[in-house]
C-alpha cells in the first residue's frame, strides 16, 4: 500500500537450512506482495515454520538470499526486527503472567513508558475482546483467548509485516474463525501477513497467492483458484432417501462421471472424486431425475492430503520429521 | 459436515464488524523511540518479579532448606563440634549463607531451561531488544532471591542466638558478596539450562555438581582435621573462599585479599561462561 507495488515485502532465492543431515528448507523462493497475505500450506515438517523463522531473524540461514521490506535478512537483522513481528507456533506469551501484564512486558521493551503502556495493552485487549480476562494468569485462558492474545502481543507497534505460524491449529471452529476475522482486519489495515498453514480451507480463506510446501522445498505455488485446478479433484457425498435404489445410483453415477463410485459404509450413502464441478452439478440435478431421490449431499474442497498427492504422489501424513515438532512444552 | 444439503464452506464475513476494528489500532499509534539496553534489563527484571509474584511456590526451597540446615546442623553439630551450638553457629551461619545462596543459584538454570522451551523467546528474539537483556534481566530478578534467602539464614540465626560482630553493616556487606558471588557462577547454570534437554536434567546435574563442592569444604567443619589431599582441593575450592571471606566479615574484621579471592572465581566464570551462554542462546533451536 504505502510502497511502490514492485517492492516484494519477502523475497526470497534459494533460502535453505539444514539441521545435521536433514535439509528442512531446501532452496525456497518466494515473492510476497504487500498489503496481503500470503500463505505457506504444508503438512508438519515441511519446512514451514523453518522458513518462518529465518525469515523473522531467529534463524541463520545456510544459504540464499532474502530480502525482507526491502532490508538484507543478514545485515540489517536489527532493523528488519523493528518492523516485523512473529506470532510463533507455540504460543508466544508468558502463561505465568497476565494478559495484561504480558502487553505492558511488550510495550516496555518496545519504549512505551509508564501510562502509555498500559493505555495500549488496554486499547488492545478491548479490541480483541480480552478485556474482562485482562487481570487473569494466561494458564487459565482458553486457547482461543490465548491465540488472540498472542496476536495482540505482536501489535503493540504495528509491524509491517506479521509472521502467523500455524494460528489455528488446535483450535475449535468458532475461535479459529474469529482468529481469520482479525487476519482479515490486519490486512484492511494494509500489514502483509505471512500465514502458514496445514488447512488448505485456511490458506483458501484467507490467502491471496499460496506456496504449496514438502520437504522443504516450493512444489506449487499460486492462488488457490489455480492450485486447485491442478489437483482438478472434489469430492461429491450423496445420501439417498432409499437404500434399496443405491446399486442402481451407484451404475447410473458412475457412468455420468465416468469415475468409480465408492458404497459407504451408511447404507444410503454413495461418494465420488470428480474433476468437472460442472459435471458434478449436473449429474446432481439429473440423479433425482432418474428416480433416485436424495436426502442430502455435499461437495467438499479437495483436501490437503488430495492437494498432496496430486501434486507429489505421497501423502501429507506426517512423518517423522524433526524440524517442526523440536519443542514439546 | 459431509452429509449437510449446502456447501460446508464457512459463510464468509457478513460485515466487517466481525472482527475487531483495527484500523484506529494500526493507525493511531505513534511510535516511541526504542529504549537502551538498561530499560530493557529493568523491563525483564519487572518480569522475574511478576513471576515470583504469581508462581511464589518457587521460593519454597529458597525458604525451607536455610531454615532445615541452619537448625538441623546447629543442634546436631553444636555441641560436638564446637562445645555448644551457640559457638557452633557463629562458625556455621556464614557456611550456610553461602551454601543457600549457591544451592539457589541453581533455580536460575531450572528456570532459564523452562522458560526458554517455551514460545515466548522466540518473541523476544525477533523483537529489536537488546540480545542478553531477557537473561540479563532474568538473572537480576534473581537477587531478590539470593536476597531472600539470605535474610532467612540471618533471621533464623538470630532467633537461635546469633548476633554478628559486625552489626548490620556487616550484615549488609555479606549478602551484597553473596550476590555478587551468585551472579558470577550463575553464569555457570544459565549455560546448563540452555545445554541441558530438560529441567530435570538441569536440577540433577546441578546437584551432582554441587554436593561435593559445598561438602568438601569449610562451611560444616574446619579443615585442619581432615586429610591433606582434602585439604588441598578445600584451598582451591571457591565456595570456600567465599566463606572465609564471609566469616572475617560478619566478625567484624573484614579481610580485603580475602574478599578479593572469594571473587576470583565468579569474576573468572563469567568471563569464560558469560560468552557461553549467550553464544548458545542466539544459537538456541
Amino acid at each position: 500500500m504505502n510502497t511502490q507495488p514492485s517492492d516484494w515485502a519477502i523475497d526470497v532465492h534459494g533460502l535453505s537450512k539444514r539441521f545435521g543431515p536433514t535439509r528442512a528448507v531446501n532452496g525456497i523462493d518466494l515473492a510476497v506482495r504487500p498489503g496481503r497475505v500470503y500463505g505457506l500450506l504444508g503438512p508438519n515438517g515441511a519446512g514451514k515454520t523453518t522458513t518462518v523463522r529465518m525469515l523473522a531473524t531467529l534463524l541463520q540461514p545456510d544459504a540464499g538470499d532474502a530480502r525482507v521490506l526491502g532490508l538484507d535478512l543478514h545485515r540489517d537483522a536489527h532493523r528488519i526486527r523493528q518492523r516485523i513481528s512473529l506470532t510463533g507456533q507455540f504460543a508466544s506469551v508468558d502463561e505465568d503472567l497476565t494478559g495484561l501484564e504480558n502487553l505492558r512486558l511488550l510495550a516496555m521493551l518496545l519504549g512505551f513508558r509508564g501510562k502509555a503502556g498500559r493505555k495500549r495493552a488496554g486499547d488492545l485487549l478491548d479490541a480483541f475482546d480480552l478485556a474482562q480476562a485482562a487481570d487473569k494468569q494466561v494458564k487459565h485462558y482458553s486457547g482461543g483467548m490465548r491465540r488472540r492474545l498472542d496476536i495482540a502481543s505482536s501489535l503493540i507497534v504495528p509491524p509491517e509485516l506479521l509472521f502467523l505460524d500455524e494460528p489455528t491449529t488446535g483450535l475449535d471452529p468458532r475461535s479459529r474463525n474469529q482468529v481469520w476475522d482479525i487476519v482479515r482486519a490486519l490486512t484492511d489495515a494494509g500489514t502483509t501477513v505471512l500465514l502458514t498453514t496445514q488447512y488448505l480451507e485456511e490458506a483458501d480463506q484467507l490467502a491471496e497467492r499460496i506456496a504449496v510446501i514438502d520437504h522443504g522445498r516450493v512444489i506449487a505455488e499460486g492462488t488457490s483458484s489455480e492450485l486447485k485446478r491442478m489437483v482438478g479433484s472434489g469430492t461429491l457425498r450423496l445420501r439417498l432417501q432409499r437404500p434399496e435404489d443405491r446399486p442402481r445410483a451407484q451404475t447410473w453415477l458412475t457412468q455420468a462421471l465416468e469415475a468409480s463410485v465408492t458404497l459407504e459404509a451408511e447404507p444410503t450413502s454413495l461418494s465420488v472424486q470428480f474433476s468437472d464441478t460442472h459435471k458434478a452439478t449436473e449429474a446432481l440435478a439429473g440423479l433425482s431425475q432418474a428416480g433416485f431421490p436424495l436426502a442430502s449431499f455435499s461437495m467438499d474442497q479437495p483436501s490437503l492430503d488430495e492437494v498432496f498427492l496430486a501434486l507429489t504422489g505421497h501423502h501429507s501424513d506426517p512423518e517423522p520429521h524433526r524440524d517442526e515438532v523440536e519443542t514439546t512444552p | 459436515m459431509t452429509q449437510t444439503a449446502n456447501t460446508p464452506k464457512t459463510a464468509p464475513t457478513p460485515s466487517a464488524q466481525n472482527g475487531p476494528d483495527l484500523n484506529t489500532l494500526m493507525h493511531a499509534v505513534e511510535r516511541p523511540a526504542l529504549p537502551g539496553a538498561p530499560a530493557n534489563v529493568i523491563a525483564f527484571g519487572w518480569r522475574a518479579l511478576l513471576k515470583i509474584k504469581h508462581v511464589p511456590e518457587q521460593l519454597f526451597d529458597v525458604l525451607v532448606t536455610p531454615i532445615m540446615f541452619t537448625v538441623m546442623f546447629t543442634f546436631l553439630f553444636g555441641g560436638a563440634l564446637a562445645g555448644s551450638p551457640q559457638e557452633y553457629l557463629v562458625f556455621l551461619l556464614p557456611g550456610i549463607l553461602a551454601q543457600t545462596v549457591v544451592f539457589t543459584v541453581v533455580y536460575t538454570g531450572v528456570t532459564l531451561n523452562t522458560d526458554i522451551s517455551k514460545g515466548i523467546y522466540d518473541r523476544f528474539k525477533s523483537m529489536p531488544v537488546w540480545h542478553p537483556s531477557p537473561l540479563v534481566g532474568a538473572m537480576v530478578g534473581d537477587v531478590i532471591r539470593y536476597t531472600g534467602s539470605s535474610v532467612i539464614v540471618f533471621f533464623i540465626g538470630f532467633l537461635l542466638g546469633y548476633r554478628p560482630e559486625a552489626g548490620l553493616g556487616g550484615v549488609i556487606l555479606a549478602i551484597v558478596l553473596l550476590n555478587a558471588f551468585a551472579f558470577g557462577i550463575g553464569w555457570v547454570f544459565t549455560t546448563l539450562g540452555l545445554l541441558m534437554r530438560t529441567p530435570g536434567a538441569v536440577m540433577t546435574l546441578s546437584w551432582l555438581v554441587l554436593m561435593p563442592v559445598t561438602f568438601a569444604s569449610n562451611i560444616f567443619v574446619d579443615p585442619a582435621t581432615m586429610p591433606d589431599l582434602l585439604q588441598t582441593i578445600i584451598a582451591f575450592n571457591p565456595i570456600a573462599h567465599l566463606v572465609t571471606a564471609l566469616r572475617s566479615i560478619l566478625a567484624g574484621a573484614a579481610d580485603p585479599g580475602g574478599i578479593a579471592l572469594a571473587m576470583v572465581a565468579p569474576i573468572v566464570l563469567t568471563a569464560i561462561f558469560g560468552p557461553v551462554t549467550m553464544r548458545l542462546y542466539r544459537r538456541q533451536r
